[in-house]
């Protein structure tokens, strides 16, 4: 179970707050989609509970420990994972060889091949491809997810994982989520915009402006967020 | 001179040319500190001291196929210096693989060095790969300055994988190239420069025959206080396709030159340059540490994929 205590996160360079006072918590095995406007904070939330950065204020707890002082290395041998919003680019190193070091190890082909085509990938043709410019977006957004997958994780937590992905491919990836939700035990948090994402989910939360707004049960909330976003397009509309 | 091979000796030809142990079947010629230690031969491929003592003249007869010749050169004495002058006589339509390099052992206070000059006439319809590897050891300075001239034949192939990863102090490689009409050449080069070190690397390819091509990729990383600087110069005087691409990582309190420079003297010569000199990214070093792997370790694999 993770628990955000009280978060406050101000921008270092000029105290911007983006998270103001925020206390949420994931369950046990549970997958929490965490939904909300551009720039409210959302992303941020998950930098935060990967340790990439250090809240200004409050704790973060992580089955019982106080994780907010250390550091991403040491969070993620603690069981927690983080696939990017944007992944990063590599000059020569294989997805096989990111996939081994996410599972800790070397893994064979069958293994690595498993978790590529749970992403929509034809594995024999990507092992050995560089995670480099030859890549498209989506194909390295599929891998990032895949990085994941490898993982027995406490926490995982996806930043958009649908953003660049083909409709064929998102299936997939909603596939993945809801048998992930069934075989591990662990937590996910996912941060996501999309409808057929958010229905994977126990429960869903709104942050906008930095706050915690709605919480709760996914057919509490998700007609709640379908509602507003009808009235926003007549809105627009009119 | 002592020149027997010891069993140093083997490990540093193994670092340098990949041979555990001396191959059978195979042309050998191995060079220790100035004179030669090993030379053995094949029905293709003939090597002959040069009269004047400073070199070796290898024979390559036309039609081999699937051959490979050694012919590293390891100096495990202090203070020794020495310039070689090796020719490679290639035949039409030979397919062999040449397997070079250059080890310094140099455990003394005075300085090594040595400065090879490789000269290639290949026939035509040849494919000839080359593998220089460059290392040093030792606490004493070990100077390298490798010069490669290549004459590429019409419809041959030439790669070019040229190598040097540690120990060297000092380096000033020069490459010269000339391609016939359909010859293609590609090189591969791969240097980590660290402490005071400092490489230069001059590369001229001159694309002379009609659909002649070249490809050069590098990539280098500069720790420490070492610095680098690279002067590819691609001259298109034919119809022809040319791309170089040189990337670097520095690091520390290094510095990376790269000087481009590409000439077409023909309206059909296509001749493209790339360079780009960066630090590690964060976002790669996230990336690894969000798997479990400690900032020194994320480099290292970074730095291990970059120069694979």
């Amino acid at each position: 179970m993770l628990r955000f205590e009280n978060i406050c996160y101000n921008v270092p360079e000029n105290g911007t707050p983006i998270i103001k006072d925020l206390t949420l918590q994931v369950n046990d095995g549970e997958i929490l989609v965490i939904t909300g406007p551009n720039g409210g904070g959302k992303s941020t939330l998950a930098r935060l509970a990967m340790g990439i950065i250090k809240p200004t204020s409050g704790r973060i707890i992580l089955d019982g420990t106080d994780i907010t002082d250390i550091d991403i290395t040491e969070r993620a041998n603690f069981g927690v994972g983080y696939a990017f919003q944007a992944p990063a680019r590599f000059k020569g190193l294989t997805v096989k060889r990111l996939l081994s070091i996410a599972a800790g190890g070397n893994i064979d082909d069958t293994e690595c091949c498993k978790y590529l085509s749970r992403v929509g990938l034809c594995a024999a043709d990507y092992l050995n491809r560089a995670l480099d410019a030859t890549l498209s977006g989506g194909e390295l957004k599929r891998i990032e997810v895949a990085s994941l997958l490898v993982r027995d994780l406490k926490l995982a937590i996806y930043d958009e994982p649908e953003a660049g992905i083909d409709i064929w491919s998102f299936n997939m990836l909603v596939n993945a989520f809801s048998t992930l939700g069934k075989e591990k035990s662990g937590s996910l948090m996912i941060i996501s915009h999309q409808e057929r994402v958010m229905q994977t989910a126990d429960r869903i939360a709104v942050i906008a402006e930095g706050k915690l707004g709605d919480i709760g049960k996914k057919d509490e909330i998700l007609p709640k967020l379908t509602d507003l976003f009808r009235r926003e397009c007549i809105k627009v509309k009119n | 001179m002592d020149n027997k091979l010891l069993t140093g000796d083997l490990q540093l030809l193994n670092i340098i040319a990949a041979m555990p142990e001396i191959p059978k079947g195979a042309a050998v010629n191995i060079r220790k500190n100035g004179d030669k230690a090993v030379r053995t031969i094949t029905e293709n491929v003939d090597i002959r001291t040069k009269e004047s003592g400073n070199g070796i003249d290898i024979l390559i007869k036309a039609g081999t196929k699937g051959e490979k010749v050694y012919i590293p050169v390891i100096l495990t004495e202090s203070g020794l210096n020495e310039t070689v002058a090796n020719d490679f006589i290639i035949g039409d339509g030979a397919e062999v693989e040449i397997i070079a390099g250059c080890g310094i052992c140099n455990s003394g206070s005075c300085g090594s060095s040595h400065s090879g000059v490789h000269t290639f006439k290949i026939g035509e319809n040849c494919k000839v790969k080359y593998v220089e590897k460059h290392y040093g050891e030792g606490s004493g300075e070990a100077v390298m300055n490798p010069s490669t001239i290549i004459m590429v034949g019409k419809n041959s192939a030439f790669d070019m994988e040229s190598t040097q990863i540690k120990g060297i102090s000092s380096t000033v490689r020069n490459t010269v190239a000339y391609l016939a009409p359909n010859a293609r050449m590609n090189v591969s080069e791969r240097l980590v420069t660290h402490g005071n070190q400092n490489a230069k690397s001059d590369m001229e390819v001159f694309l002379n025959g009609e659909s002649s091509s070249l490809q050069i990729v590098s990539r280098s990383v500069a720790q420490e206080n070492s610095s680098q600087m690279f002067h590819p110069k691609a001259v298109g005087n034919a119809a022809c396709n040319a791309h170089i691409q040189c990337d670097a990582i520095i690091m520390d309190k290094a510095s990376v030159g790269s000087i481009p420079e590409i000439q077409a003297n023909d309206a059909a010569a296509s001749i493209i340059h790339e360079a780009a000199i960066g630090r590690i990214n964060n976002e790669q070093l996230l990336k690894l540490q969000s798997l479990g792997l400690s900032a020194e370790e994320a480099e290292a694999v970074i730095i291990e994929g970059f120069l694979s």
